[in-house]
């Protein structure tokens, strides 16, 4: 590794913030949605849920294209980007925040969905005869029981915005140490002939994909051991 | 019975006719690879070779190096028509292509330009730098995105716009970024704009740049088919070259 | 009972294409069993109690109003102490944790009319369980530690919900003993849900009859056990059950002797019950025997005067009638089922004097911890 460029450190730093704030929004942001859909009778939460599942579906050129658009100046995010005097998100570490996060919502929402949802009526039941308020079930029962589906959510929402490439390419413009995250590093290696370091790059990839999905079932395995 | 033979020898002569006149229909195709900028002028170019020469030829579009990866893997393309000079001098030296077969076929020309009708004025646009960010192609992969760090530096403007710059991957995302807004300004293919009087433009002068060759080769999965080769003297003929220019390359002068 | 010592309970309405319209008193203490057959709504009461569910009506337990026409108190906000089917743990808690979900975690002082955590961990038997989780315990210990939670939380009534059905036999026959020194042991009052007539009549003092989301009937255990013109009395395994006090003990023979109104039964064995204990004794019907005269000669240690109340003909067969024991009509009321052939043969008819004869192994009570 030691052959490594200065240049692929960033991209990786990058990758590795890119990731965790990401999966820390996602975490904050999804947890509600996930809440409701799991909770909810109302007759519209499957059109909510279908809609926080589309980034499953459509291609990455699709959102990536809605975001370019919405971004801009003259987006939401332009508006947003206003407010401290720039034009657009597009190009910006916090553009790509926003890019992910849409992008790999449904990774993380589904999974703490389901372990919401496996939960049952029961044990929140029983908080409620136990004098505990919505909001203390919540945080003593609820998300005590549905741990498993975090770590699942957070596993997954880190790993997939590690594998964004094409959002990032359509809205982050290529900037060292802000927007050239590590999957558009290997494009860009591959493009320009640069083999030995797209190499190094992909393989660091196809390892890192599978320690994650190793050690996940690993998790899984054990967590489903200590509930039973 | 004599008259189920009869039908025989019929069915066989009529098989005697079609066949020859099939492989004559598959010998006047011709498979071109054609970088992803060229796209429209290689229809134009390919609709008019039709009419003038009753070839076809079958258009496959791409990025430069996408196609050349895929001809090195063995895609059956019998001409290639690139965005750049190296890729085809390299499928020569690599033998993929034919020796002496390259030329070029358009020169690219940069534009600065931008859908605000007012903030492209010339290279004084760039001197000033009035503006957040400035799309260009990646330098790296795109000879435009080359070109316009080439014509940045003739103008002593690169170290000052460094920051500003966003790379789309390819020239189409550099259009993209300006379209929307994302960027103000940028350096696209005149070809992107040539259609249009949207916003305002600065045709960059071909002294501040190497010029963009687009050359194109002979592959050698193409070599003796006459509608291959009828395709590259048809794109160096006066009817392609006024199509070329028509969709906002330029020519050259000295082929 | 239309004080305010009394609980009221009025809902009607429907829930999942159930309709349900019940209104019925209760008393403030003691245990009022809720017995039908599945899908009476009896469940369905339990939940609107405790305002997991919600049906138009009216609930107060005392002076507490849970829901008029114009309040509707969130569960959690009701005193209610609910002990599922299941035992429903927190499974990621252990048990002293479980215990104290209701406190937050910290052992507080009882209300002045609840119960300490002490009291409740030494009620149930549940010190050795304390550390362990839910998982490692047995169905009857977990359903303890349930009982324990819901009591901590410090209500003011107790809701079960069919506590023994998700048990087997032994588990049952576990908690059974637990469940009857508690209804003996609270000042609270207990609503259980069930389906099964020997746990109503191990442990219910008051019974509220349910069919098809209408309530039968509704009043003391005994007062129903005995009305002919209910179906309780006239089921195969119809018995009352009679609140007896353990008056004495003859060593000589192994006999204790247990005083009812209107007359005292000899049992044997229960040697360690102290005199004066209170003790549940259960008579079925068709243990009891009927003569005209006290026989000279019998093996039967139990013969006590009586008078027919009421009769009812079963069938062209039976006849099932309530007896008054002793001869001033003062006293408890059993049941007894003879064939028609036996009731024309002795001439019998209500307000008749007669001998009811008990067999003692019908009777053994159960060894009831105080």
């Amino acid at each position: 590794m030691q052959g490594l460029s200065s240049e692929i450190w960033i991209s990786v730093r990058l990758t590795v913030a890119l990731a965790a704030t990401t999966t820390v929004i996602l975490l904050i942001v999804g947890t509600p949605v996930a809440w409701w859909l799991a909770r909810s009778r109302a007759r519209w939460k499957e059109a909510v849920a279908a809609v926080v599942a589309l980034p499953l579906v459509l291609p990455p050129t699709v959102l990536g294209f809605y975001l370019l658009v919405a971004l801009g100046p003259d987006g939401p995010g332009g508006a947003i980007a206003g407010l401290w005097g720039a034009r657009t998100l597009a190009f910006t570490f916090e553009g790509l925040v926003i890019g992910s996060v849409v992008y790999s919502l449904p990774f993380v929402v589904q999974p703490i969905r389901n372990a919401f949802e496996a939960i049952g009526d029961r044990p929140l039941e029983v908080a409620a005869t136990l004098r505990a308020s919505p909001a203390r079930v919540f945080w003593t029962v609820a998300m005590p029981l549905a741990r498993p589906g975090f770590l699942t959510g957070a596993v997954l929402g880190f790993a997939h915005t590690v594998g964004e490439f094409g959002v990032v390419l359509m809205i982050g413009g290529n900037i060292p140490g802000e927007t050239k995250v590590l999957s558009v590093a290997i494009y860009d290696f591959v493009e320009t002939l640069q083999w030995r370091e797209a190499d190094i790059l992909a393989a660091g990839m196809v390892v890192f994909a599978f320690a994650v999905i190793l050690a996940m079932t690993l998790i899984e395995k054990r967590m489903r051991r200590a509930g039973s | 019975m004599q008259a189920f033979l009869s039908r025989l020898k019929l069915l066989a002569a009529s098989l005697a006719i079609v066949v020859p006149s099939a492989s004559a229909a598959l010998a006047d195709q011709v498979k071109v690879a054609v970088a992803a900028n060229f796209t429209e002028a290689a229809k134009a170019i390919a609709a008019a070779f039709k009419a003038d020469t009753g070839h076809e030829a079958a258009l496959s579009f791409g990025s430069t190096g996408q196609l050349y990866a895929q001809i090195t893997q063995g895609a059956p393309f019998e001409v290639f028509l690139a965005a750049d000079a190296a890729r085809p001098e390299k499928a020569v030296e690599e033998g993929f292509g034919v020796q002496g077969s390259a030329f070029t076929y358009a020169i690219g020309k940069i534009v600065l330009w931008s859908t605000d009708p007012n903030l492209v004025t010339g290279a004084q646009t760039l001197q000033a730098g009035r503006f957040d960010k400035i799309a260009i192609a990646n330098p790296g992969t795109a000879p435009y995105g080359t070109a316009a760090i080439e014509a940045m530096s003739a103008l002593n403007v690169y170290d000052s716009l460094q920051p500003k710059i966003v790379q789309g991957a390819n020239i189409a995302q550099a259009y993209q970024f300006v379209k929307t807004g994302n960027a103000e300004l940028g350096f696209v293919a005149l070809s992107q704009i040539a259609d249009n009087t949207d916003g305002s433009r600065w045709v960059v002068s071909d002294d501040l740049y190497d010029p963009i060759r687009q050359d194109a080769v002979l592959l050698k999965t193409g070599q003796g088919n006459p509608a291959a080769e009828a395709f590259l003297s048809f794109l160096k003929g006066a009817a392609a070259v006024a199509l070329i220019e028509k969709f906002g390359y330029g020519v050259d002068i000295a082929e | 009972m239309n004080g305010t010592d009394t609980i009221h309970v009025a809902l009607s309405g429907s829930l999942d294409d159930f309709d349900l319209d019940v209104a019925f008193d209760a008393p403030g203490h003691g245990l009022t069993a809720l017995f039908g057959p599945s899908g009476c709504g009896k469940t369905t009461i339990l939940r609107c109690i405790a305002g997991l569910n919600r049906l138009a009506g009216a609930c107060r337990i005392e002076e507490d109003i849970w829901q008029d026409e114009t309040r509707f108190t969130p569960t959690h906000k009701r005193a209610v102490g609910y002990v599922f089917q299941e035992a429903s743990l927190f499974p990621h808690l252990s048990v002293r944790d479980n215990l104290l979900y209701s406190s937050g975690g910290r052992v507080k002082p009882a209300a002045s009319n609840g119960v300490g955590f002490e009291e409740v961990v030494d009620l149930l038997d549940l010190d050795r369980l304390m550390q362990r989780g839910p998982q490692r315990l047995s169905g009857g210990e977990r359903q303890r530690v349930a009982v324990g939670r819901a009591l901590l939380s410090q209500p003011r009534i107790l809701l079960m919900d069919e506590p023994l059905s998700a048990l087997d036999r032994q588990s049952r026959d576990e908690i059974l003993p637990f469940l009857e020194r508690l209804h003996r042991s609270l000042a609270i009052p207990v609503f259980y849900v069930t389906h099964d007539m020997s746990e109503v009549e191990r442990l219910a003092d008051h019974l509220i009859l349910l069919d098809a989301g209408r309530v039968v009937a509704s009043g003391p255990l005994g007062v129903l056990q005995s009305d002919t013109t209910l179906p309780l009395a006239l089921q195969r395994g119809a018995a009352v059950t009679l609140d007896a006090v353990v008056s004495d003990y003859d060593a000589a023979y192994g006999l204790t002797r247990f005083d009812v109104r209107g007359g005292s039964f000899l049992i044997p064995g229960s040697a360690d019950m102290p005199t004066g204990s209170r003790q549940r004794l259960r008579i079925g019907a068709s243990d009891v025997s009927l003569a005209l005269e006290k026989p000279a000669s019998t093996s039967i240690l139990n013969v006590l005067p009586a008078t027919i109340s009421s009769s009812r003909a079963l069938d062209d067969r039976e006849i099932v009638m309530v007896l008054t024991l002793g001869h001033d009509s003062n006293g408890e009321q059993l049941l007894a089922r003879i064939t028609r052939r036996s009731w024309d043969l002795l001439e019998l008819q209500d307000g008749r004097p007669v001998f009811a004869q008990i067999k003692s192994a019908a009777l053994a009570p159960r060894r009831l911890p105080q």
